[in-house]
Protein backbone atom coordinates (compact mmCIF):
# COMPACT_ATOMS: atom_id res chain seq x y z
CA UNK A 1 0.00 0.00 0.00
CA UNK A 2 2.90 2.60 0.87
CA UNK A 3 5.34 1.30 -1.54
CA UNK A 4 7.62 3.44 -4.08
CA UNK A 5 6.28 3.95 -7.01
CA UNK A 6 7.63 2.02 -9.43
CA UNK A 7 7.60 4.30 -12.38
CA UNK A 8 9.38 6.68 -10.32
CA UNK A 9 13.04 6.70 -12.04
CA UNK A 10 14.80 9.36 -9.82
CA UNK A 11 14.94 8.52 -6.14
CA UNK A 12 11.34 9.49 -4.50
CA UNK A 13 11.24 13.15 -3.88
CA UNK A 14 8.10 13.03 -1.96
CA UNK A 15 4.49 14.83 -2.87
CA UNK A 16 4.11 18.44 -4.12
CA UNK A 17 1.87 20.56 -2.57
CA UNK A 18 0.30 21.11 -6.01
CA UNK A 19 -0.15 16.90 -6.33
CA UNK A 20 -1.80 17.49 -2.49
CA UNK A 21 -4.22 19.90 -4.50
CA UNK A 22 -4.96 17.75 -7.41
CA UNK A 23 -5.98 14.83 -5.52
CA UNK A 24 -8.46 16.96 -4.37
CA UNK A 25 -10.21 17.09 -7.80
CA UNK A 26 -10.62 20.77 -7.24
CA UNK A 27 -12.89 21.09 -10.68
CA UNK A 28 -15.37 18.69 -8.87
CA UNK A 29 -15.25 20.52 -5.73
CA UNK A 30 -16.16 23.81 -7.24
CA UNK A 31 -19.50 22.65 -8.40
CA UNK A 32 -20.01 21.11 -5.29
CA UNK A 33 -19.35 24.33 -3.10
CA UNK A 34 -21.58 26.15 -5.33
CA UNK A 35 -24.45 23.91 -4.66
CA UNK A 36 -24.07 23.73 -0.83
CA UNK A 37 -23.68 27.35 -0.74
CA UNK A 38 -26.67 27.93 -2.63
CA UNK A 39 -28.45 24.98 -0.24
CA UNK A 40 -27.59 27.14 2.84
CA UNK A 41 -28.32 30.65 1.08
CA UNK A 42 -32.29 29.71 0.11
CA UNK A 43 -32.80 27.88 3.71
CA UNK A 44 -35.10 29.84 5.93
CA UNK A 45 -33.15 31.22 8.59
CA UNK A 46 -30.13 32.72 9.65
CA UNK A 47 -26.44 32.04 9.29
CA UNK A 48 -23.98 34.02 11.19
CA UNK A 49 -21.59 35.26 8.06
CA UNK A 50 -18.42 33.71 9.87
CA UNK A 51 -20.74 30.04 10.31
CA UNK A 52 -21.49 30.39 6.51
CA UNK A 53 -18.25 30.16 5.77
CA UNK A 54 -16.95 27.84 7.65
CA UNK A 55 -19.82 25.41 6.89
CA UNK A 56 -18.83 26.38 3.17
CA UNK A 57 -15.32 25.33 4.01
CA UNK A 58 -16.44 22.02 6.01
CA UNK A 59 -17.80 20.91 2.62
CA UNK A 60 -15.33 22.08 0.12
CA UNK A 61 -12.78 20.09 2.53
CA UNK A 62 -15.13 17.03 2.82
CA UNK A 63 -15.67 16.77 -1.17
CA UNK A 64 -11.79 17.20 -1.26
CA UNK A 65 -11.41 14.31 1.02
CA UNK A 66 -13.59 11.93 -0.99
CA UNK A 67 -11.70 12.78 -3.79
CA UNK A 68 -8.32 12.18 -1.88
CA UNK A 69 -9.77 8.65 -0.80
CA UNK A 70 -11.55 7.99 -4.35
CA UNK A 71 -7.81 8.58 -6.27
CA UNK A 72 -5.96 6.21 -3.63
CA UNK A 73 -8.82 3.34 -4.15
CA UNK A 74 -8.75 3.98 -8.50
CA UNK A 75 -5.18 4.36 -8.81
CA UNK A 76 -5.29 1.23 -10.61
CA UNK A 77 -7.96 1.93 -13.43
CA UNK A 78 -6.87 5.66 -12.88
CA UNK A 79 -3.54 4.18 -14.73
CA UNK A 80 -5.60 2.19 -17.31
CA UNK A 81 -7.61 5.15 -18.64
CA UNK A 82 -5.94 8.56 -20.47
CA UNK A 83 -8.09 11.22 -18.67
CA UNK A 84 -6.60 10.28 -15.45
CA UNK A 85 -2.97 8.18 -16.24
CA UNK A 86 -1.67 12.16 -15.05
CA UNK A 87 -3.29 11.88 -11.74
CA UNK A 88 -0.60 12.02 -9.12
CA UNK A 89 -0.92 7.92 -8.10
CA UNK A 90 -1.10 6.43 -11.53
CA UNK A 91 1.72 8.79 -13.10
CA UNK A 92 4.18 7.96 -9.82
CA UNK A 93 4.30 11.52 -8.05
CA UNK A 94 2.91 9.91 -4.59
CA UNK A 95 2.62 7.31 -2.63
CA UNK A 96 -0.76 5.61 -1.94
CA UNK A 97 -0.16 5.94 1.48
CA UNK A 98 0.21 9.31 1.68
CA UNK A 99 -3.34 10.64 -0.55
CA UNK A 100 -5.28 8.20 2.00
CA UNK A 101 -3.73 9.55 4.68
CA UNK A 102 -4.48 12.83 3.68
CA UNK A 103 -8.08 11.98 2.82
CA UNK A 104 -8.74 10.38 6.14
CA UNK A 105 -7.33 13.31 8.27
CA UNK A 106 -9.47 15.97 6.05
CA UNK A 107 -12.37 13.93 6.25
CA UNK A 108 -12.38 13.59 10.40
CA UNK A 109 -11.73 17.38 10.55
CA UNK A 110 -14.22 18.78 8.23
CA UNK A 111 -16.88 16.12 10.07
CA UNK A 112 -15.55 17.65 13.44
CA UNK A 113 -15.23 21.11 12.54
CA UNK A 114 -18.72 21.56 11.07
CA UNK A 115 -19.91 19.72 14.42
CA UNK A 116 -18.79 21.47 16.68
CA UNK A 117 -18.36 25.36 15.02
CA UNK A 118 -21.98 24.63 13.48
CA UNK A 119 -24.50 21.79 14.23
CA UNK A 120 -23.72 17.54 14.60
CA UNK A 121 -27.10 17.65 11.96
CA UNK A 122 -24.98 19.03 9.15
CA UNK A 123 -21.72 17.08 10.49
CA UNK A 124 -23.40 13.71 10.28
CA UNK A 125 -25.09 14.60 6.68
CA UNK A 126 -21.30 15.74 5.63
CA UNK A 127 -20.17 12.05 7.15
CA UNK A 128 -23.04 10.12 5.30
CA UNK A 129 -21.63 12.65 1.97
CA UNK A 130 -18.28 10.96 2.74
CA UNK A 131 -18.57 7.21 3.59
CA UNK A 132 -21.42 7.38 0.57
CA UNK A 133 -19.16 8.59 -1.72
CA UNK A 134 -16.30 6.37 -0.48
CA UNK A 135 -18.04 2.83 0.42
CA UNK A 136 -21.16 2.72 -1.47
CA UNK A 137 -19.61 4.12 -5.00
CA UNK A 138 -16.02 3.92 -4.90
CA UNK A 139 -15.34 0.92 -3.21
CA UNK A 140 -19.15 -1.07 -3.78
CA UNK A 141 -20.49 0.13 -6.90
CA UNK A 142 -18.38 1.24 -9.61
CA UNK A 143 -16.70 -1.27 -10.24
CA UNK A 144 -19.92 -4.10 -10.31
CA UNK A 145 -22.73 -2.32 -11.72
CA UNK A 146 -23.69 0.13 -14.39
CA UNK A 147 -26.43 1.76 -12.43
CA UNK A 148 -22.94 3.03 -10.54
CA UNK A 149 -23.49 6.66 -11.26
CA UNK A 150 -26.87 6.03 -10.54
CA UNK A 151 -27.09 5.72 -7.11
CA UNK A 152 -23.40 7.01 -6.09
CA UNK A 153 -25.02 10.16 -7.53
CA UNK A 154 -26.54 10.30 -4.19
CA UNK A 155 -23.30 11.33 -2.73
CA UNK A 156 -22.85 14.29 -5.18
CA UNK A 157 -26.76 15.57 -4.93
CA UNK A 158 -26.43 15.66 -0.47
CA UNK A 159 -24.33 18.78 -0.53
CA UNK A 160 -27.14 21.23 -0.75
CA UNK A 161 -28.97 19.21 2.13
CA UNK A 162 -26.08 20.09 3.96
CA UNK A 163 -25.72 23.54 3.33
CA UNK A 164 -29.40 23.84 4.16
CA UNK A 165 -29.11 21.64 7.61
CA UNK A 166 -26.47 24.16 8.56
CA UNK A 167 -28.99 26.78 8.75
CA UNK A 168 -31.96 24.81 10.15
CA UNK A 169 -30.32 21.92 11.70
CA UNK A 170 -32.66 19.59 9.86
CA UNK A 171 -33.59 18.52 6.39
CA UNK A 172 -36.98 20.53 5.04
CA UNK A 173 -38.89 19.68 1.97
CA UNK A 174 -36.49 22.33 0.05
CA UNK A 175 -33.95 20.81 0.28
CA UNK A 176 -34.86 17.38 -1.01
CA UNK A 177 -35.78 19.01 -4.04
CA UNK A 178 -32.47 20.83 -4.70
CA UNK A 179 -31.34 16.93 -4.04
CA UNK A 180 -33.55 15.33 -6.55
CA UNK A 181 -32.48 18.16 -9.22
CA UNK A 182 -28.95 17.10 -9.15
CA UNK A 183 -29.70 13.69 -8.76
CA UNK A 184 -31.22 13.30 -11.69
CA UNK A 185 -29.03 15.46 -13.71
CA UNK A 186 -26.42 12.93 -12.46
CA UNK A 187 -26.66 10.19 -15.08
CA UNK A 188 -27.44 11.93 -18.48
CA UNK A 189 -23.55 13.85 -17.30
CA UNK A 190 -22.22 11.12 -16.63
CA UNK A 191 -23.00 9.00 -19.54
CA UNK A 192 -22.74 11.77 -22.03
CA UNK A 193 -18.92 11.78 -20.76
CA UNK A 194 -18.68 7.71 -20.73
CA UNK A 195 -19.89 7.56 -24.14
CA UNK A 196 -16.97 9.06 -25.67
CA UNK A 197 -14.94 7.44 -23.29
CA UNK A 198 -16.48 3.88 -23.40
CA UNK A 199 -12.92 2.59 -24.51
CA UNK A 200 -11.57 3.98 -21.77
CA UNK A 201 -13.70 2.60 -19.28
CA UNK A 202 -13.97 -1.10 -21.07
CA UNK A 203 -10.01 -1.25 -20.57
CA UNK A 204 -10.20 -0.33 -17.57
CA UNK A 205 -12.63 -2.94 -16.43
CA UNK A 206 -15.71 -0.39 -15.38
CA UNK A 207 -19.06 -1.41 -16.47
CA UNK A 208 -20.31 1.95 -17.44
CA UNK A 209 -23.65 2.01 -18.99
CA UNK A 210 -22.11 2.23 -23.01
CA UNK A 211 -19.63 -0.60 -22.09
CA UNK A 212 -22.46 -2.99 -20.71
CA UNK A 213 -25.77 -1.92 -22.30
CA UNK A 214 -23.90 -0.18 -25.53
CA UNK A 215 -24.34 3.30 -26.73
CA UNK A 216 -27.87 3.22 -27.70
CA UNK A 217 -29.32 1.98 -24.61
CA UNK A 218 -27.41 4.67 -22.85
CA UNK A 219 -28.94 7.17 -24.89
CA UNK A 220 -32.44 6.47 -24.42
CA UNK A 221 -31.87 6.41 -20.83
CA UNK A 222 -30.21 9.59 -20.76
CA UNK A 223 -33.20 11.02 -23.02
CA UNK A 224 -35.29 9.82 -20.22
CA UNK A 225 -33.71 11.34 -17.28
CA UNK A 226 -33.43 14.75 -18.96
CA UNK A 227 -37.50 14.41 -18.93
CA UNK A 228 -37.63 13.73 -15.56
CA UNK A 229 -35.71 16.89 -14.60
CA UNK A 230 -38.94 19.11 -16.43
CA UNK A 231 -41.01 18.54 -13.45
CA UNK A 232 -38.42 18.02 -10.86
CA UNK A 233 -36.12 21.50 -11.63
CA UNK A 234 -39.73 23.43 -11.22
CA UNK A 235 -40.05 21.89 -7.78
CA UNK A 236 -38.44 24.74 -5.49
CA UNK A 237 -41.10 26.85 -7.56
CA UNK A 238 -43.68 24.34 -6.48
CA UNK A 239 -42.55 24.66 -3.14
CA UNK A 240 -42.41 28.29 -2.85
CA UNK A 241 -38.81 28.44 -2.02
CA UNK A 242 -38.59 30.14 -5.09
CA UNK A 243 -40.64 32.86 -7.84
CA UNK A 244 -41.93 32.34 -11.01
CA UNK A 245 -39.35 33.69 -12.85
CA UNK A 246 -37.03 30.85 -11.80
CA UNK A 247 -39.79 28.24 -12.88
CA UNK A 248 -39.51 29.50 -16.62
CA UNK A 249 -35.82 29.71 -16.63
CA UNK A 250 -35.86 26.29 -14.95
CA UNK A 251 -37.96 25.18 -17.37
CA UNK A 252 -36.13 26.85 -20.38
CA UNK A 253 -33.03 25.11 -19.48
CA UNK A 254 -34.59 21.81 -18.78
CA UNK A 255 -36.31 22.34 -22.66
CA UNK A 256 -32.66 22.74 -23.76
CA UNK A 257 -30.82 20.16 -21.83
CA UNK A 258 -33.79 17.48 -23.53
CA UNK A 259 -33.30 18.94 -27.00
CA UNK A 260 -29.61 18.40 -26.26
CA UNK A 261 -30.19 14.57 -25.51
CA UNK A 262 -32.50 13.93 -28.33
CA UNK A 263 -29.39 15.47 -30.59
CA UNK A 264 -26.80 12.94 -28.74
CA UNK A 265 -30.11 10.21 -29.89
CA UNK A 266 -29.85 11.14 -33.19
CA UNK A 267 -26.11 11.65 -33.63
CA UNK A 268 -23.64 9.01 -33.92
CA UNK A 269 -20.38 10.53 -33.63
CA UNK A 270 -19.39 11.46 -30.05
CA UNK A 271 -19.13 15.55 -31.17
CA UNK A 272 -23.16 15.82 -29.65
CA UNK A 273 -21.92 13.77 -26.81
CA UNK A 274 -19.33 16.38 -25.99
CA UNK A 275 -21.52 19.47 -26.50
CA UNK A 276 -24.20 17.76 -24.09
CA UNK A 277 -21.40 16.85 -21.40
CA UNK A 278 -20.46 20.54 -21.27
CA UNK A 279 -23.98 21.99 -21.23
CA UNK A 280 -25.30 19.47 -18.57
CA UNK A 281 -22.25 21.40 -16.59
CA UNK A 282 -23.73 24.89 -17.39
CA UNK A 283 -27.34 23.54 -17.02
CA UNK A 284 -26.51 22.72 -13.11
CA UNK A 285 -24.78 25.87 -12.73
CA UNK A 286 -27.37 27.69 -14.15
CA UNK A 287 -30.27 26.70 -12.41
CA UNK A 288 -28.86 26.67 -9.25
CA UNK A 289 -27.26 30.44 -10.09
CA UNK A 290 -31.43 30.89 -10.65
CA UNK A 291 -32.10 29.85 -7.33
CA UNK A 292 -29.62 31.87 -6.09
CA UNK A 293 -30.52 35.27 -7.66
CA UNK A 294 -34.31 34.60 -7.05
CA UNK A 295 -33.41 34.51 -3.50
CA UNK A 296 -31.21 37.47 -3.22
CA UNK A 297 -34.16 38.98 -5.44
CA UNK A 298 -36.97 38.18 -2.58
CA UNK A 299 -34.74 39.44 0.15
CA UNK A 300 -34.46 42.89 -1.24
CA UNK A 301 -37.96 43.20 -1.90
CA UNK B 1 29.34 7.60 -12.37
CA UNK B 2 28.69 11.27 -13.23
CA UNK B 3 25.55 10.57 -14.52
CA UNK B 4 24.27 9.08 -11.80
CA UNK B 5 26.05 11.52 -9.02
CA UNK B 6 24.42 14.37 -11.20
CA UNK B 7 20.74 12.17 -10.37
CA UNK B 8 21.23 11.79 -6.95
CA UNK B 9 22.30 15.30 -6.66
CA UNK B 10 19.20 16.60 -8.27
CA UNK B 11 17.19 13.85 -6.71
CA UNK B 12 18.27 15.26 -3.50
CA UNK B 13 17.88 19.01 -4.37
CA UNK B 14 14.39 18.21 -5.65
CA UNK B 15 13.40 16.35 -2.38
CA UNK B 16 14.53 19.38 -0.44
CA UNK B 17 12.57 21.86 -2.45
CA UNK B 18 9.31 19.94 -1.85
CA UNK B 19 9.84 19.46 1.93
CA UNK B 20 10.40 22.86 2.06
CA UNK B 21 6.97 23.95 -0.13
CA UNK B 22 4.75 21.29 2.18
CA UNK B 23 6.40 22.78 5.06
CA UNK B 24 5.59 25.90 3.99
CA UNK B 25 2.10 24.98 3.28
CA UNK B 26 1.33 23.16 6.40
CA UNK B 27 2.71 25.90 8.35
CA UNK B 28 0.07 28.40 6.16
CA UNK B 29 -2.71 25.72 7.23
CA UNK B 30 -2.47 25.70 10.52
CA UNK B 31 -1.65 29.19 11.03
CA UNK B 32 -5.07 29.59 9.39
CA UNK B 33 -6.25 26.85 11.27
CA UNK B 34 -5.65 28.96 14.39
CA UNK B 35 -7.14 31.95 12.96
CA UNK B 36 -10.47 30.22 11.98
CA UNK B 37 -10.56 28.63 15.01
CA UNK B 38 -10.17 31.75 16.88
CA UNK B 39 -12.98 33.66 15.15
CA UNK B 40 -15.48 30.93 16.05
CA UNK B 41 -15.31 30.65 19.19
CA UNK B 42 -15.26 34.70 19.01
CA UNK B 43 -18.32 34.21 17.27
CA UNK B 44 -20.09 30.87 19.00
CA UNK B 45 -19.42 32.88 22.69
CA UNK B 46 -21.23 36.22 21.48
CA UNK B 47 -24.33 33.96 20.56
CA UNK B 48 -23.62 34.04 16.74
Amino acid sequence: MSEIPSTSVAPYAGAAVGDFVQILKPRVMSLVVFTGFVGLVVAPGHLHPVLAMVAVLCIAVGAGASGAINMWYDRDIDAVMRRTAMRPLPAGRMMPGEALGFGIVLAVGAVVVMGLAVNWVAAQLLALTIAFYVFIYTIWLKRRTPQNIVIGGAAGALPPLIGWAAVTGDVGWGAVALFAIIFFWTPPHFWALSLYRAGEYAAAGVPMLPVVAGARETKRQMLIYTLMLWPTSVTPWLLGLAGPAYAIGAGALSLVFTVTAIRVWRDDTERSARQMFAFSLLYLFLIFTALLVDRIGAGAL
Amino acid sequence: MNAGAVMDANGTNERERRMRGRNRALLALLLGLVALFYVITIVRISGG
